[in-house]
């Protein structure tokens, strides 16, 4: 189920992206965990701080990605939600 | 030996002493623990925290024993996060009062691995070693939820614990966490001492797989893993991702190992950060070299489908049980030694849980 679009997404608690130096990658760190997220992943993590909404998030990707990518965010956003790295809380 | 050069580390786990204020029987680390004395001291540390960022380490996890041990806590954290590293802290919460836990989080801890040993208190005391534990541990979780930082309870499962699993996913919930850690004694140091009195029931095994189960549809806010018995297993667990694939540790006397277990297999050769940069071991090192890829495989690993997915098992199960670090896995049912690990199944029926021997140093009145 994609998250509603007035959702205003932000990474749990415990979780960052960062840059690696080393691997001069981006990297998503979290309890136990790294991930290395692809450049759609960057950029939405770059904007899930709580205060864009989904949709505002949407819109300003729109510029670079087309629509079936965008169709993709919601649903890279609801994979991250499942695994407890993104909040989606509505209020 | 491998042709192709390994990938960067992502994590290590450092064992900043093995000094513990809990006597845990199930304890995986060594018979042959570490004294303070043999310790590194704290600017030992934050350099192989260094060389360990330089080398591509993400994840830090500052452990022991009881790392709260170590009064150079927060100064080791504040080092590692300048360095970037992401910083866990595996602990047993005995001395995290709030000011301690003040000054850990200042210095930049992101999230917390606190061990609970039951739901019973008197059970969790008892197999702690120590009176109050449990309510020291309690005590440690609020301090660690007031200062807003991720939560992790970490459960070892054993025959004396195993059957109240709906009441530790509600003490967890009630305690805070936002994550349980269910894992399933792995049979290692001062655990294999005291596997046949830790060992579960197939029964209390089915049962804990239904009460999980339930658990994770009933708890939305609870994230659950569960790490099975590997021994009730048809294949092996993949140990480590594969021998010094994705970690290596440190142990607190400075001898750096691919897996907190590997001091085990007493062929490799010993090597220390106190003499060798932990880029040549990583890259180097003959104990980190020895069970890489798939070349030093033997049958039934070798032509086996499945040498990818589990990478032949657990090189230190596989030594502890059958004497050679080269043979498959004995859990797993391809091999030939399996024979030994149903054995220990089936023996596992019949026992009881009796008293477990304390992890404590050895003194010297202590026998060998």
């Amino acid at each position: 189920m994609n998250p509603p679009a007035d959702a205003r997404p932000r990474l749990s608690r415990g979780t960052r992206l960062s840059f690696d130096r080393v691997r001069h990658a981006h990297v998503l760190l979290y309890p136990e965990g790294v991930l290395f997220p692809n450049q759609t992943a960057i950029d939405v993590l770059r904007r899930c701080d709580g205060s864009n909404t989904v949709a505002a998030i949407a819109d300003d990707l729109r510029h670079d990605y087309r629509a079936v990518e965008l169709t993709d965010i919601a649903e890279l956003l609801t994979q991250l939600s499942a695994r407890g790295l993104l909040e989606l809380d509505s209020n | 030996m491998p042709g192709a050069t390994p990938e960067p580390p992502l994590g290590m786990l450092a064992e900043l002493t093995h000094r513990c204020p809990l006597q845990c029987g199930y304890c995986s680390n060594p018979l042959e623990l570490v004294g303070r004395a043999e310790e590194l001291n704290t600017a030992q540390w934050c350099d192989v925290i260094s060389q360990a960022r330089e080398l591509g380490v993400l994840q830090l996890h500052l452990s022991g024993g009881e790392p709260l041990q170590r009064p150079d806590l927060a100064e080791i954290v504040r080092h590692a996060r300048r360095e970037d590293c992401y910083v866990n802290l595996v602990t047993s919460g005995f001395g995290l009062t709030p000011e301690r836990g003040g000054q850990l989080a200042d210095a930049g801890v992101e999230h917390v691995q606190l061990s609970l040993q039951d739901a019973d208190e008197l059970a969790a005391d008892a197999v702690a070693g120590a009176t109050g534990a449990h309510r020291r541990k309690r005590a440690a979780a609020d301090v660690i939820t007031a200062l807003g930082l991720p939560l992790t309870i970490n459960v070892v499962l054993h025959r004396g614990n195993v059957d109240r699993i709906p009441d530790i996913v509600e003490l967890a919930e009630a305690m805070g966490a936002d994550r349980l850690e269910l894992a399933h004694t792995q049979y290692y140091g001062w655990a294999l001492r005291n596997r046949v009195r830790l060992m579960p029931t197939a029964a209390q095994l089915s049962a804990a797989e239904a009460a999980v189960a339930e658990a994770r549809a009933r708890s939305s806010n609870l994230r659950i893993g569960y790490v099975p018995a590997d021994y009730h297993e048809t294949y092996p667990k993949p140990c480590m991702h594969g021998w010094a694939a994705r970690q290596l540790t440190v142990a607190p006397n400075g001898v750096a190992l691919p897996c907190p277990a590997a001091s085990v297999i007493d062929s490799l050769p010993v090597v220390n950060v106190r003499d060798t940069s932990l880029r040549s071991i990583w890259y180097e090192a003959e104990s980190f070299q020895a069970f890489r890829g798939t070349s030093w495989m033997r049958e039934p690993c070798v032509s086996c489908a499945r040498r990818q997915l589990d990478f032949g098992g657990c090189r230190c199960q596989a030594f502890q049980l059958t004497g050679d670090p080269t043979h498959a896995d004995p859990v797993c049912s391809l091999s030939p030694h399996r024979h030994l690990i149903d054995e220990l199944v089936a023996n596992a029926e019949l026992g009881q849980a009796l008293y477990l021997e304390p992890r404590r140093m050895r003194s010297a009145a202590a026998p060998r």
